[in-house]
């Protein structure tokens, strides 16, 4: 037992020469102190106070509609998805305190694999605390000492991070670019393991993969396939299963990683393939065997919004014709854009700079809209941008609200 | 492979990238006297990867911090 627990936080006094650890953050603290000197709110310390339905909640005292919570099939407050997981509150308890492989498999964990056999028609499903924890875990485990990991430069944090953990030779490619992918496939040493990973949306612009012509290549190559559809799942595809079904490769694939926090409307992580010996991963995947399982109400939430997906091809269509609306009516305002034409739920308007990338913010969130400010190191090409995510529940009258204020917090900040 | 020719064909492939024409030597870094940030390096390494018909792995590339650290594995690499 410590003594200390009671005590006020007391600064150390360093002595000797050691330099401080927190001296490597000092950049980025000058950084986010000259943005804040401008007066702007924090973009990154916003607050809900109330959530009122999938696209509308009150941040920071004001009535706000919401385009920047990858919530794309709105499932959040489906009364079928909140009444499963009150059910599983109520009969299993707030939480499970043991890992997934000694006291914390209950049957609805058991019922959300079974849910994504089902949404993916696939052999195995195993389902992590965290889509992050998903990719570390998987990555870091199936590409071992002299493995090699063939992946896009633009790869999210929890790609690079597998990379990280694991011991497997990383070898980078540019983004999206086929012949980049296939020469380095080729160099790689007769004999060697070789896994690709790739995504089928990349977050930060909203664009898609060419994956019918890279998973081909990285076939050729006799190359494991992983494909990261965190923010295709229900929605890209005729049966929602993601941008591998979209362009007919599903079959060639070896492991979709997936995530609950996006379409499916709660958090948790998985790994859906076909791979016969794919069981054994439950007993070798740290980062899968020493955390805590999910909470009981949230798997019950996520199987019950997972199957409803399934059925969701009205939702779909609604999604995809907020996305369209939203990208032409942005064009037409005269803003640059992260792709030429949709591609996915993201739209991705580019800033000219940090700055007017704030100011731009601030102006969105003062007239009543959320969106997700990205800067770099996490951009591509050290770009500011403001990433907007659809959702299925946006209705055709928000939509247009929102153009609107674009429109006047563009001019007012002088993008447009 | 011969060490003068692939100094001289890493030192061709440098200039587009060294905006500030620093003086190359083997004790040149590349973070610091060339000030390359991260996409500077991957624009680089594919060039020099394409050149030679190599793969420079990220886990060598952290190992390789000058000039002549960059020579030496491209000449290890290039003659496997």
């Amino acid at each position: 037992m410590s003594s200390g627990v009671s005590q006020p936080d007391q600064p150390a006094e360093r002595s000797g020469e050691s330099p401080d650890l927190f001296a490597k953050f000092d950049p980025i603290i000058a950084q986010r102190e000259t943005l804040l000197a401008t007066g702007v709110e924090d973009p990154f310390s916003l607050v809900m106070e109330r959530v009122l339905s999938p696209t509308r909640a009150v941040c920071n005292g004001r009535d706000t509609i919401l385009l920047g919570t990858y919530n794309y099939m709105g499932m959040t407050f489906d009364p079928d998805v909140i009444a499963a997981g009150q059910r599983a509150l109520a009969d299993f308890g707030s939480g499970t305190t043991g890992s997934r492989v000694l006291n914390g498999t209950y049957r609805g964990h058991r019922e959300v694999e079974e849910a994504l056999r089902d949404f993916y028609a696939m052999d195995h499903a195993m389902v992590f605390s965290t889509g992050y924890q998903a990719n570390l875990g998987i990555i870091s485990t199936i590409a071992g000492k002299g493995d090699y990991i063939v992946l896009d430069i633009d790869s999210h944090a929890s790609i690079w991070d597998g990379c990280a953990l694991g011991n497997a030779e990383v070898v980078p490619f540019k983004h999206n670019d086929i012949d980049a992918m296939e020469k380095r496939l080729r160099r790689i040493p007769e004999g060697a393991g070789k896994l690709v990973v790739l995504e089928g949306v990349y977050s930060m612009l909203g664009d898609i993969a060419p994956l019918k012509e890279m998973v081909q290549v990285a076939k050729a190559h006799g190359a494991m396939v992983l494909v990261d559809e965190a923010h295709s799942m229900g929605f890209i595809g005729e049966n929602g299963r993601g941008v591998v079904e979209a362009q007919g490769v599903i079959d060639e694939v070896d492991f979709i990683i997936g995530t609950f926090s996006k379409s499916v409307g709660t958090v948790g992580g998985f790994c859906v393939s076909n791979h016969p010996k794919f069981e054994i991963l439950r007993l070798v995947c740290r980062p899968y065997v020493f955390t805590a399982s999910l909470p009981p109400s949230v798997v019950a939430t996520a199987a019950t919004s997972i199957r409803k997906l399934i059925h969701a091809g009205e939702k779909r269509a609604r999604l995809w014709g907020n996305s369209q609306r939203m990208h032409g009516g942005l064009r037409e305002l005269g803003f640059t854009l992260g792709t030429e034409e949709p591609q996915s739920a993201i739209v991705a308007v580019i800033m000219p700079d940090l700055e007017r990338g704030a100011a731009m913010w601030e102006a969105l969130l003062r007239e009543g809209l959320y969106v997700n400010l990205a800067r770099p190191p996490a951009t591509p090409a050290n770009m500011t941008l403001l990433r907007c995510s659809l959702c299925a529940e946006h209705s055709e009258e928000e939509v247009e609200a929102i153009l609107g204020m674009f429109a006047r917090a563009g001019r007012a900040v002088g993008i447009i | 492979m011969d060490r003068a020719d692939v100094d001289s064909r890493i030192r061709a492939l440098i200039e587009p990238f060294n905006k500030k024409n620093v003086e190359v030597a083997d004790s040149t870094t590349f973070a610091g006297d060339l000030e390359f940030d991260s996409l500077t390096v991957m624009d680089f390494v594919a060039a020099i990867e394409d050149e030679f018909d190599i793969i420079i792995t990220m886990n060598q590339q952290a190992e390789i911090e000058t000039y002549g650290e960059l020579v030496t594995a491209v000449c290890s690499l290039a003659g496997r």
